[in-house]
C-alpha cells in the first residue's frame, strides 16, 4: 500500500510570513520525503501553525516558494487541495453539529452521495471508537473525542499528505498515546504526515526526520538520532541495589568505558557519558562489557538504561534561551 | 480506572484501543467519488445550517422578536398621525415594515457568517478542492430560511391586526420570494464588512450607519412625495426603495415590472460587487 512513499512530498525554499513587523516564518527551507512523518518541533510563536497554513494552502506566502507534490500552492492550489487534509490546533469541526453530522457533511463536500456519506460516517465512528458519541454534539465530547473525531474527518477522503498541528496539546497521556497510535496506523498506509509539536517526546516518538524551528526560521534538521549526536554522546545510567557499592561500581565502569563516571543524587545511581565516536552500536557493546565486569565482581545492578541525549537537551542546546514553553516541555 | 461510576464520556474515551484492522479498513476504502458540482456544495453548506438551527434554535430570536416588536411599534407610533389610525395605516406600512425588518436582519447574517470564518471549521472548508463560494453561498441560503421565517411571522402578526393585501396568496408568495431574493444580494456587503473588519462591533456599527439611512430615507413609512427634492432624488435612486415599491405593489395584486428589473437589476449589481469583494477578501485570509 506505499504506492505514495517515494519522491518529496513537501519541499518549500526561502518562505517567509510576515504579520506586521513580525517574520512569523523567516525564510523557510523544508524537504519533507513521502510517506513518512516530518517533525516541526519549536516553541510556542516559533512559526510552525503559519507555515503549515501556508502549506495547506490557508496563508500565501510573502516570498518564496512552496509545492506540495509538485504543486504549487498559490498557483495550484486547488491540485495541492485534492491531496493535503488539516487537522487544526483548534478542532477543525463544527462544535455545534452532531459527530455523525459533522462527517456526513464533510463526505458530502468531498462528493459522497447521501447513502454512502451516510455510509462513509459509520464506517468512521466506528474505526475510532465514537459510535456512542454519534448523535452528540461535538462541543460535550471530551478533548481526546474531539481529536479523534477531527482526525477521523482529515481521512474521510485518504489524502496523500496529513498535517496535524499540535496534535496531542492538552491531551491526557491515554489519549495522546490513542492519538500516536492512529498516526503510526495511517502512516503505514502510505499517507504522508507533516506534524507539528512542541513536545520533543513526540518528535522523537513518531518522526523519522526533524525540523527545529525557531523564531520563524529551522535551526536544526535531521533524523532523530542525528539531532542528539549533533549535541553530544550518550551515557549510561546504572542502579545498583547497594549504595555501598558504589565507590567500586564507580571504578570498574570508569576503566571498562574509559570515561568519566558522574555519582547522581540518588545514593545508588551512577551515569558514565560515552564519548562521541563510541555512540550506536559500540557504545552497547561498552555498556555490556561494563556491565559484565560489575556482575563478575559481584556487584549487583537494579537496573540500567543506555540512551543518546534525550531532544530536550539537543532543544536546548540549540535554541538556546529557555522560555516556560520549553521548561514545560522538557518537564 | 476501576470506579463503576464512571460517566459514559470516559467509558467511550477510555475503551477505545486504535487497532491497524479497523482504520486499515476505512483507509484503504475503494474508489473516491469524483468532485461535488458547486450547486451540489452549496446545498450542503445549505443543510449545515439548517442543522445549525436545528442544534442552536435560540439564534432565531432575531427573525421572530425583532420583526414582531418593529411591526407594532411603528404600526402603533405612527399610524394614528399618518394615517388617521393604526389599522389604515397598516395597509399602508405592512409592505414596508417587512422589507425593512427583513433587510435590518441581514446584518446579523453577515455577522454570524463573520463569526463562523473565525472559528478553526473554516480552515478545513477552506482545504477542501470545493466551488470556493460555497461555503458562503451555502450559509447565506440557511439564511434564505431566516428570512422567510421573518417575513411569515411579520405577515402573520400584520393579517391578525387587520392587514387585508389585495394581491391575495399570491401576490404575497411572490413579494416574499422577492424579498428573500434580493436580500440574499445584499447579504453579502455584510459578509465584506464582516471580513474587512476585525470587531464584531465595528461590523454592527458600520451596519447601523448603513442600513439606517437605507431604510428610513425610502418609502417605507410615508409617500417620498412629503419630502423636499433632494431627499426624493436620494429616494429614487435607493435600491431598498425600489424593493418596497415592487413588495407593496404585489401585495396590493399589481405587478409593476419597472419596479420589480430595479430591484433585480440592483440585487446582480450589489452581488457581482460585494460577492467578488468578499471572496477576493476569504481567499486571502
Amino acid at each position: 500500500m506505499n504506492q505514495h512513499a517515494t519522491g518529496v512530498a513537501i519541499e518549500t525554499h526561502g518562505l517567509v510570513k510576515t504579520f506586521g513587523r513580525t517574520r512569523a516564518v523567516d525564510g523557510v527551507d523544508l524537504t519533507v520525503p513521502a510517506g513518512t512523518v516530518y517533525g516541526v518541533l519549536g516553541p510556542n510563536g516559533a512559526g510552525k501553525t503559519t507555515a503549515v497554513r501556508m502549506l495547506a494552502t490557508l496563508l500565501r506566502p510573502d516570498a518564496g516558494e512552496a509545492r506540495v507534490f509538485g504543486h504549487d500552492v498559490l498557483r495550484e492550489a486547488d491540485a495541492v487541495r485534492g491531496r493535503v487534509s488539516l487537522t487544526g490546533q483548534y478542532a477543525s469541526i463544527d462544535e455545534d453539529l452532531t459527530g455523525a453530522e459533522n462527517l456526513v457533511l464533510l463526505s458530502r463536500l468531498l462528493g459522497h452521495g447521501k447513502a454512502s456519506a451516510r455510509r462513509r460516517a459509520a464506517q468512521l465512528l466506528e474505526a475510532f471508537g465514537l459510535t456512542e458519541a454519534a448523535e452528540r454534539q461535538v462541543k460535550n465530547y471530551s478533548g481526546g473525542m474531539r481529536r479523534r473525531i477531527d482526525i477521523a474527518a482529515s481521512i474521510i477522503k485518504t489524502p496523500d499528505l496529513l498535517f496535524l498541528d499540535e496534535p496531542t496539546t492538552g491531551l491526557d497521556p491515554r489519549s495522546r498515546n490513542q492519538v500516536w497510535e492512529i498516526v503510526r496506523i495511517i502512516v503505514a498506509q502510505g499517507t504522508t504526515v507533516l506534524l507539528t509539536t512542541q513536545y520533543l517526546d513526540e518528535a522523537d516518538q513518531l518522526a523519522s526526520r526533524i525540523a527545529v524551528i525557531d523564531h520563524g526560521k529551522v535551526i536544526a534538521e535531521g533524523t532523530p538520532g542525528q539531532l542528539k549526536s549533533s549535541v553530544g554522546a550518550g551515557s549510561v545510567h546504572v542502579r545498583l541495589r547497594d549504595a555501598a557499592q558504589r565507590p567500586e561500581a564507580e571504578r570498574l565502569l570508569a576503566r571498562a568505558l574509559g570515561a568519566t563516571v558522574q555519582l547522581d543524587p540518588d545514593p545508588v545511581g551512577l551515569t558514565a557519558r560515552i564519548s562521541g565516536a563510541e555512540t550506536g552500536s559500540g557504545a552497547a557493546e561498552h555498556a555490556s562489557r561494563a556491565l559484565a565486569e560489575l556482575a563478575r565482581s559481584g556487584i549487583t545492578v537494579d537496573n540500567f538504561s543506555l540512551g543518546q541525549p534525550s531532544l530536550d537537551e539537543v532543544f536546548l542546546a540549540l535554541t538556546d534561551h529557555t522560555t516556560t514553553t520549553t521548561k514545560e516541555a522538557a518537564a | 480506572m476501576t470506579t463503576t461510576a464512571t460517566t459514559s464520556e470516559q467509558d467511550v474515551t477510555a475503551a477505545y484501543v486504535p487497532t491497524a484492522e479497523g482504520l486499515s479498513a476505512v483507509l484503504a476504502a475503494g474508489e473516491q467519488p469524483p468532485r461535488p458540482s458547486a450547486l451540489s456544495a452549496s446545498m450542503t453548506f445549505g443543510w449545515r445550517a439548517m442543522l445549525k438551527i436545528k442544534h442552536v434554535p435560540e439564534q432565531l430570536f432575531d427573525v421572530t422578536a425583532f420583526p414582531v416588536i418593529m411591526t407594532l411599534m411603528f404600526t402603533y407610533l405612527f399610524g394614528g398621525a399618518l394615517a388617521g389610525s393604526p389599522g389604515d395605516y397598516l395597509q399602508y406600512l405592512l409592505p414596508g415594515i417587512l422589507v425593512m425588518s427583513v433587510v435590518m436582519i441581514t446584518m446579523y447574517t453577515g455577522i454570524g457568517v463573520n463569526t463562523d470564518i473565525e472559528k478553526g471549521v473554516f480552515d478545513r472548508f477552506r482545504t477542501l478542492p470545493i466551488w470556493r463560494p460555497s461555503a458562503l453561498v451555502g450559509a447565506l441560503l440557511g439564511d434564505g430560511l431566516r428570512y422567510t421565517i421573518a417575513s411569515t411571522v411579520i405577515l402573520v402578526l400584520g393579517l391578525i391586526l387587520g392587514f387585508r393585501p389585495a394581491g391575495g396568496l399570491g401576490g404575497v408568495l411572490a413579494a416574499v420570494l422577492l424579498l428573500v431574493v434580493f436580500s440574499f444580494a445584499f447579504s453579502w456587503i455584510w459578509t465584506m464588512f464582516g471580513l474587512l473588519l476585525r470587531s464584531e462591533r465595528s461590523v454592527m456599527g458600520v451596519s447601523m450607519l448603513v442600513l439606517f439611512p437605507m431604510t428610513f430615507l425610502s418609502n417605507v413609512f410615508v409617500d417620498p412625495r412629503t419630502m423636499p427634492g433632494w431627499l426624493q432624488g436620494f429616494v429614487d435612486v435607493n435600491p431598498i426603495a425600489h424593493l418596497v415599491a415592487s413588495v407593496r405593489g404585489l401585495m396590493e395584486g399589481r405587478w409593476d415590472g419597472g419596479e420589480i428589473t430595479w430591484t433585480l437589476v440592483s440585487a446582480a449589481v450589489l452581488l457581482a460587487v460585494f460577492g467578488t469583494l468578499t471572496m477576493r477578501l476569504y481567499n486571502r485570509k
